[in-house]
């Protein structure tokens, strides 16, 4: 049994230490956000964000969150208050198929926190290990622009009023 | 008696006019005058062709080009005991490059390490390997840089302390260190062989990284090839004390240059990514003699390395888990939750890794190469079919990295590292740029005519 901390809440979790993140947040918890791509920490599709860092859940064993603080897509907004960087997207239509989306969404949100206003190499060069197949990457670098405007100004809001 | 005051003085002042002519001799080289920059038309596109092909095995983009500026522009901070030397700019441009350098000028700087000026240049560009190169190879080098974009670039001044602020200094390194000569082949051995040595010993410059240096930053060459450090990295002993558990032979080598990596022995990665890149396109020819030149540096193995070889490798290449070693379930749990995904199985690249059983990484002197890897991953490198795996900064504190670090030294029966978690805690502060993602785009791909 172990604790662990997903979006705000804790959960009691009866895995093996050695479990990837992305099973227990899947399989125990049913927060589906996180998809499983490669399974090899190669294409991004897993990743969410722990301590405020973009990590890849796939090849991140429950053993290394003792005491951390994880955040998938589920714990940035919802379908009726959707977070800044969610709007984006919807706004920006930057899905296609959509699986690598909430990826993307997760290293983006962890970029703009640490820069609210990324330049395109700096976007590119964060992203670059998340792969589309689709190729909606010109309206994923300016949905992560958007995000980055919305999220300085009054449109970010109903986000920010919700509480986790 | 009365005479030998003056006597003394005049010998004294002979010995004085003497030593400054000397000094002079040493010191002081002339200006080679400048030219107009010639036009690029002006030059026999299969000498720039070969001259491409040279400047590659030169590696000399990996110096005279930040990542994602302008090819060949120059401006790179190669940091070095004394300071902070930064690279020039080799462009054509008239003002900032070497626009208005004859060919002599330029044959002059790789021979002897003078500029057009006939200012003496530091030995953080390897002339003390270039004075090998001929004549004929530093005219298709000449043809090929002249060719390039000019780029008004003025890189930054030389940080340096005193007393290697003084190029007067840099003078009396050359004194030292430096000697000239034209490679000498040796009758003996193939041609094969005699192309590999002239190369990297020349302009492959390969023991600028690989041979350790002295106090005054020269290569120590009673140990070349022994392995050095560069760049927060460690280029592995390349010859008979090469720390690779399966031994070299040229076919390895040439396969591991070519392609970037090899089934026994992994990836080349950190400052040896941008010389494999390199050599990926040059003549394949060229590889082969460097490989069959390097095999003979590395020697054949003793029969006792042969026999360890071949244990590492079946062992690597048996389904069998890896045995526990005491003391450190740790680092063993980390292992198998983070790593075993990729590293324990037998997928070649990109779906799995090498088996950490092969890699110097484990059986090198220090834990600097598996550090800045465990930490920082390997990114893809745009445009290129190149290894990939994630880094672990984000998700593992130093300690733990330490301890799964530790655990495979000790599993792959090494004496333990005596300082695994100082050395991860420094690779993560001095590799901040490379746990940073580069910028990728267009700009940092070679420019090719």
């Amino acid at each position: 049994m172990m604790t662990l901390q997903v979006n705000g809440q804790s959960h009691e979790v009866d895995a093996e230490p050695e479990t990837p993140l992305l099973y227990v947040l899947r399989d125990d918890l049913k927060l589906n956000a996180a998809k499983f791509g490669c399974g090899l920490g190669q294409c991004g599709a897993c990743t969410v964000i722990v301590d405020g860092k973009a990590v890849l859940s796939c090849v991140t064993p429950l053993m290394l969150l003792e005491g951390k603080k994880v955040t998938t897509l589920e714990g940035l907004g919802t379908t009726e208050s959707p977070a800044p960087i969610q709007r984006a997207f919807i706004e920006e239509q930057a899905a296609q198929c959509g699986y690598c989306i909430a990826g993307m969404m997760m290293r983006a949100q962890a970029l703009l926190q640490r820069n609210s206003k990324p330049t395109d190499a700096q976007i590119r060069a964060e992203l670059e290990l998340n792969l589309c197949r689709c190729g909606t990457h010109m309206r994923i670098l300016r949905a992560v622009h958007r995000a980055g405007q919305l999220m300085q100004t009054a449109d970010a809001s109903p986000a920010q009023r919700r509480t986790p | 008696m009365k005479k030998t005051p003056r006597l003394i003085g005049s010998i004294l002042a002979l010995a004085a006019v003497a030593g400054a002519v000397a000094v002079a001799a040493i010191v002081w080289r002339p200006a080679i005058a400048a030219i107009e920059p010639p036009a690029p038309q002006s030059f026999d596109s299969a000498l720039i062709k070969r001259g491409r092909d040279l400047a590659a095995i030169g590696n000399c983009n990996d110096c005279h080009t930040v990542r994602g500026a302008k090819d060949f522009a120059g401006g790179l901070a190669v940091p070095t005991p004394f300071g902070t030397i930064y690279s020039s700019n080799i462009t054509p441009d008239a003002e900032t490059g070497i626009g208005r350098w004859s060919e002599a000028a330029f044959r002059r700087a790789m021979q002897s390490g003078v500029d057009r000026e006939g200012r003496h240049l530091y030995p953080t560009f390897p002339y003390d390997h270039f004075t090998n190169v001929s004549d004929d190879d530093n005219r298709a080098l000449y043809a090929f840089l002249m060719t390039r974009q000019p780029v008004r670039a003025q890189p930054r001044e030389n940080q340096l302390s005193f007393p290697f602020n003084q190029r007067v200094a840099v003078a009396g390194w050359k004194l030292l260190y430096l000697r000239h000569g034209t490679y000498q082949p040796d009758a003996t051995k193939s041609a094969e062989w005699n192309r590999g040595a002239y190369l990297v010993e020349g302009l492959a410059h390969c023991g600028a990284c690989h041979t350790p240096r002295n106090s005054l930053g020269a290569e120590r060459t009673q140990a070349s090839f022994a392995g050095g450090d560069v760049d927060n990295w460690h280029a592995y002993a390349i010859n008979s004390q090469s720390p690779a558990p399966v031994p070299w032979d040229a076919d390895a080598l040439f396969q591991y240059l070519r392609h970037g990596w090899h089934p026994d022995h992994g990836v080349a990665r950190g400052p040896m990514a941008e010389v494999v890149s390199n050599l990926s396109e040059v003549p394949e020819g060229d590889v082969r003699a460097i490989a069959t030149y390097m095999a003979g540096v590395f020697g054949a193995p003793t029969p006792d390395a042969k026999r360890r070889g071949d244990d590492v490798l079946a062992q690597a290449k048996s389904k069998e888990a890896p045995q526990a070693v005491a003391g450190n379930t740790g680092g063993a749990a980390l292992y198998a939750a983070a790593c075993a995904s990729c590293h324990g199985t037998d997928r070649g690249p990109p779906y799995g890794g090498i088996n950490l059983a092969l890699s110097s990484a484990f059986s090198g002197p220090d834990a600097r190469n598996a550090a800045n890897i465990a930490l920082a991953g390997i990114r893809p490198v745009a445009g290129e079919r190149s290894p990939i795996m994630p880094g672990f900064a984000d998700s593992m504190s130093d300690e733990q990295i330490a301890a799964l670090l530790d655990h495979l030294r000790a599993r792959f029966g090494k004496p333990a590292w005596p300082n695994t978690t100082d050395i991860v805690r420094d690779a993560r502060r001095s590799r901040t740029a490379s746990l940073q993602t580069p910028p990728s785009s267009d700009a940092t791909k070679r420019d090719k005519p």
